[in-house]
């Protein structure tokens, strides 16, 4: 049974990580049947397969039933260097074993990380029944596929570096559920559902981005097999990200063709570019609380340790100073009526920093979705909203903003709040949208066509075939 | 962080080892002479032979070298001198008996070797009660002249005080007002929960520097008898003949060196190996099992200090001082035991026949003492039942003692473990319990059902489901689960630990025994902490000096 997994781990001379696998393989089978895509088990869909991490590995193409896919574990190649370059074990040798001292430390960051993954397939289970077309509806999949891999690449950690503990901790992973009264996913963004496929592009530009920061910051981590596991999620990651960046791109451009035919996109089953705003708005700012508080004592921990670095920590372009133990992050906020500069020593910052690189990273996706817009001439324009708007966690959490960052009573943004965020009509009416396509070549009228196929196919590829 | 404290030389001040073992031949401060029945043990510091340069032993005060040659004291009267059964405990020196613990040597001393000395002190003044309760060797205190504080405790430790009446010579505790501290080896507990002085006459009594004379000493029971200067030899060897027993064993038997080589990290000797990784801050402490299991001579005592179980608990005894006192920053102490299960037990079964002989006694006695050693060592202890260990009856009651104990369950390879009556009372614990017994506190009936008559064997499943182990993780886990174990107990606060492992391995009743280490733990050392002791312008600090200290006047 264990043959058919693709791994460069030697799982196939690992006795530990076989027993662990014997036991969880098949229940992880009944979770993706249980909790993967709701219905399409029969359906024969284009998908891509990591079947090494060698270049081209990880996309091997087929046709393949969704039960039938093959989940593998990677890890990338060795790294470059030998020893940690960051924290207090600076100079040491890279862990390629849990230090005791961390496994407290590690177990938190893989257990919260891995929870995410089969998470987000659970939020995203019925959206296959309203898919705009077909290559979007194999896109809803790949997604949904390699984030159960993800799910693999953590579980693989647990079981190989955490004994017991690990091996009941992997079960749990599949025993949570997104949404679940009794028994919830861990992180509260992870539970409920994503109805509508705007949501999921806006989802998948937003919030597989935190997950790519995420896992950019632990690829950097002094635990070897951590870093190595997840640089190569990263690669799948990037995919996701761009299924989502396109799909918003394409709704926004259906709706700047119909705008600059002077059609109003509501009354021909297509989404007004305030409600996309809107959307860009909740998704945004509640990505924007993924990241954890700005001021962090977790976060400290697990620079201090070596376990998580910021962005590209290795880059010494980005950060002369890995040790970050001088200095302070610094932050406007309002309090007490007026602004206040916030310093918070830099170890503490991480999460901020973080935040602030993803922010950026967003600001240039919302730019190109501007330049669409620009292309059809309309004199509208897409914002990202403040990191200050919003927000239920950290710095700016206890005193209302506005979209622009600025303070604002909470009457005043309560009076607001139908303007920044959707309220249950634009829900409603983005819903009436949701119709499905699953003619080869054609697309929903609330989203342009993609500009190509995938994997070597033309656009009007039969990437589903129903049975 | 902690790298410049791990890269110190081992031990308490100097960075000198300090040697555990030593012989009469060898005192510096100690006497010891047997006429028959009665021993005197006399107390004769010498001033210039401290443990640490920087301070004189003036007054008969001591250091550990001093009770290291006391405890060897102690020890030896029971196996090589069973005929004695009244002990004399007095001094060499005029109109001083003893003048306590030497401040300037407890000044310098670090945190970490006060406190060890501190409970080995202790250890040492329990072991000589226990004798007079256990071994008939009958301790009397003559008390020739001054003796305060430390001198007062082991007075105390004592079953009998007698006190010079020359007008001057004074007991007393006057910790407290000299030196802003406890007198810390049992002092206040032994007063009022030994000898029942009335508390507020002890109250009186720890707060007045000069201590109690004559009379008024036998009066508030800190005494038990004074006598005049001109009568006080008489009247003391009068009081040792009244105390005489008969019937004693008359031919004891020497113990021999132990069979000891240091190297750097590790310590060999003939059935135990200490050796540690300084870096990870851990040990291995392997007790190896019996190569035979030969029948006792007739006469057991024939058998001699090498007798299996006798040499093997000395050594251990032996390194868990060494461990405390030479290796300091070590946190976990990992305790295996490798050997012929089958040997163990017909050893087992021997201690077990032969309990009622003075000799086979005195071992279990000793193995009793050790084992408390080991309860209060201040390691995180984890016993490791791996193949071919063989920790059976009372091989087993030291992995009793551990934190915990992790068994491998491997088919291939099968671990066993066996329990025996031995393990149901042989071994109290300073509480009084069996460990087995303490063990399951909930509920006394688990200890029967085990069947200890049957010398019960338990594999890991069965030993997992009796309680007895904490964890059997089986061979592809068990390397990662130990080292993360391991790795794990040694990252967290050596504080915090030793409190936390001393509040979960003593529950069940309380004590005189587990008061004075309660409190020695609690009180003294907190107080050891505070500026009040031990800051520049503590009692402590200054006692001595020409400044006066000065307190933070905040009570709590």
């Amino acid at each position: 049974m264990l043959e058919a997994i693709p791994n460069n781990v030697n799982l196939s001379d690992d006795p530990k990580l076989q027993r662990a696998l014997l036991r969880w393989q098949p229940q992880f089978k009944e979770w993706w049947l249980d909790m993967g895509p709701d219905g399409f088990q029969k359906d024969e869909i284009y998908l891509r397969t990591a079947v090494s991490v060698e270049p081209g590995g990880w996309a091997h193409w087929d046709t393949v039933k969704l039960p039938d896919y093959r989940f593998g574990i990677f890890l990338a190649g060795p790294r470059k260097l030998e020893e940690i370059y960051f924290g207090d074990n600076i100079g040491r040798k890279l862990w390629t074993q849990v230090p005791g001292e961390f496994r407290k430390e590690l177990r938190r960051l893989i257990v919260t990380q891995g929870d995410t993954e089969p998470a987000s397939v659970e939020q995203q289970r019925q959206l296959g029944k309203t898919a705009p077309s077909l290559i979007d509806l194999r896109a809803l999949f790949q997604v949904n596929a390699e984030e159960a891999r993800h799910l693999w690449a953590m579980v693989y950690l647990l079981h190989s570096h955490f004994g017991s503990d690990g091996r009941a901790e992997a079960e749990e992973l599949l025993q949570r559920r997104s949404g679940h009264p009794d028994h919830p996913r861990i992180l509260q963004a992870f539970n409920k559902p994503i109805r509508d496929w705007l949501a999921f592009f806006c989802f998948t530009t937003f919030t597989d981005r935190d997950g790519k920061f995420q896992l950019a910051s632990l690829a950097e981590s002094s635990f070897d097999p951590l870093a190595r596991t997840t640089n190569f999620m990263l690669t799948e990651e990037a995919f996701h990200m761009a299924t989502g960046e396109k799909g918003v791109g394409r709704v926004i451009e259906r709706t700047a063709q119909l705008m600059r035919a002077g059609t109003d996109p509501a009354a021909v089953g297509a989404i007004p570019l305030g409600v996309i705003q809107k959307y860009i708005n909740e998704w945004s700012s509640a990505t924007f609380d993924l990241f954890g508080a700005e001021d962090s004592s977790n976060a400290a921990t697990f620079f201090a340790a070596g376990l998580k670095g910021r962005f590209q920590e290795g880059s010494d372009k980005r950060y002369a100073d890995h040790v970050a133990l001088e200095g302070a992050y610094e932050a406007e906020v309002y309090e007490g009526g007026h602004w206040t500069r916030k310093e918070i020593p830099k170890r503490r910052a991480m999460n901020a920093y973080l935040l602030d690189a993803y922010e950026d990273e967003c600001r240039r996706v919302v730019g190109k979705w501007n330049k669409v817009l620009e292309r059809y001439d309309i004199g509208e324009t897409l914002t990202l909203p403040s990191l200050r708007f919003n927000r239920k966690v950290g710095i700016y959490s206890d005193q209302p903003y506005d979209a622009h960052g600025q303070p604002i009573t909470r009457a005043a943004l309560d009076a607001e709040i139908e303007r920044l965020l959707p309220n249950p009509d634009d829900y409603a009416l983005v819903e009436r949208c949701m119709v499905p396509v699953y003619a080869p070549g054609k697309v929903a009228n609330w989203i342009a066509p993609p500009d190509k196929g995938v994997g070597g196919k033309p656009a009007d590829f039969a990437y589903v075939r129903f049975h | 962080m902690t790298s410049a404290i791990l890269a110190q030389p081992a031990a308490g001040q100097s960075g000198a080892v300090i040697e555990t073992q030593t012989h009469p031949g060898q005192y510096r401060h100690w006497k010891l002479r047997c006429e028959g029945p009665v021993a005197h043990l006399i107390m004769d510091v010498r001033e210039d032979a401290g443990l640490h340069p920087g301070y004189e032993l003036r007054l008969n005060s001591y250091d550990l070298g001093v009770d290291i040659e006391l405890a060897d004291a102690v020890t030896r009267l029971r196996f090589e001198h069973p005929e004695v059964s009244v002990v004399v405990l007095t001094s060499g020196k005029d109109n001083v008996f003893c003048a306590g613990a030497n401040i300037f040597m407890l000044r310098q001393a670090s945190h970490p070797f006060k406190v060890n000395f501190c409970k080995y002190t202790n250890e040492t003044r329990l072991a000589m009660e226990e004798a007079t309760r256990e071994s008939g060797q009958y301790y009397l205190a003559a008390l020739n002249g001054v003796c305060s504080g430390g001198g007062y405790e082991l007075a105390l430790a004592c079953q009998e005080i007698h006190l010079i009446d020359d007008r001057s010579s004074a007991v007393s505790l006057p910790e407290a007002p000299y030196l802003g501290v406890l007198p810390g080896t049992g002092g206040l507990t032994r007063v009022v929960d030994k000898r029942h002085v009335r508390r507020d006459l002890a109250d009186v009594f720890a707060t007045l520097a000069e201590g109690v004379k004559g009379q008024r000493a036998k009066e508030w029971k800190l005494v038990d008898a004074v006598h005049p200067k001109s009568q006080w030899s008489a009247a003391i060897a009068r009081r040792a003949q009244e105390l005489v027993k008969p019937g004693r064993p008359q031919r004891g038997i020497a113990l021999e060196p132990l069979d000891k080589r240091r190297e750097a990290d590790r310590i060999d000797y003939s059935h135990v190996t200490l050796s540690v990784d300084r870096a990870a801050r851990t040990a291995r402490l392997e007790l190896r099992g019996p190569h035979t299991a030969a029948p006792l001579p007739a006469e057991p005592a024939q058998a001699g200090s090498r007798w299996y179980p006798l040499a093997l608990f000395r050594e251990l005894d032996d390194a868990l001082v060494e461990l405390r006192l030479n290796f300091e920053t070590i946190g976990v102490l990992t305790l295996h035991a490798q050997g012929d299960l089958d040997k163990v037990l017909a050893v087992d079964e021997l201690l077990a026949r032969h309990r009622h002989d003075w000799f086979v006694r005195e071992v279990l006695l000793l193995m009793r003492r050790t084992l408390k050693r080991l309860d209060l060592t201040a390691r995180s202890v984890f016993a490791l039942v791996e193949p071919g260990s063989c920790f059976g009856g009372f091989l087993c009651e030291p992995a009793l003692a551990a934190d915990r104990i992790y068994m491998i369950d491997d088919p291939h390879q099968p671990t066993a473990l066996a329990l025996s009556p031995l393990n149901n009372g042989s071994f109290p614990m300073g509480n009084g319990l069996a460990r087995l017994a303490q063990r399951f506190l909930d509920d006394p009936a688990r200890v029967a059902a085990l069947q200890l008559d049957t010398r019960p064997r338990f594999s890991p499943q069965e030993a997992l489901a009796a309680g007895l182990v904490t964890a059997a993780p089986d061979s592809l886990d068990w390397d990662d689960e130990l080292r993360i174990a391991v790795e794990e107990r040694a990252s967290l606060s050596p504080d915090a630990l030793t409190g936390m492992e001393a509040n979960l391995r003593f529950a069940g009743p309380e004590t005189m025994e587990t008061k004075i280490f309660g409190r020695l733990s609690a009180w003294q050392n907190w107080i050891f902490q505070r500026p009040n002791a031990t800051g520049e312008r503590g009692a402590l600090s200054l006692y001595g000096e020409p400044a006066s200290p000065e307190f933070d006047p905040r009570r709590t």
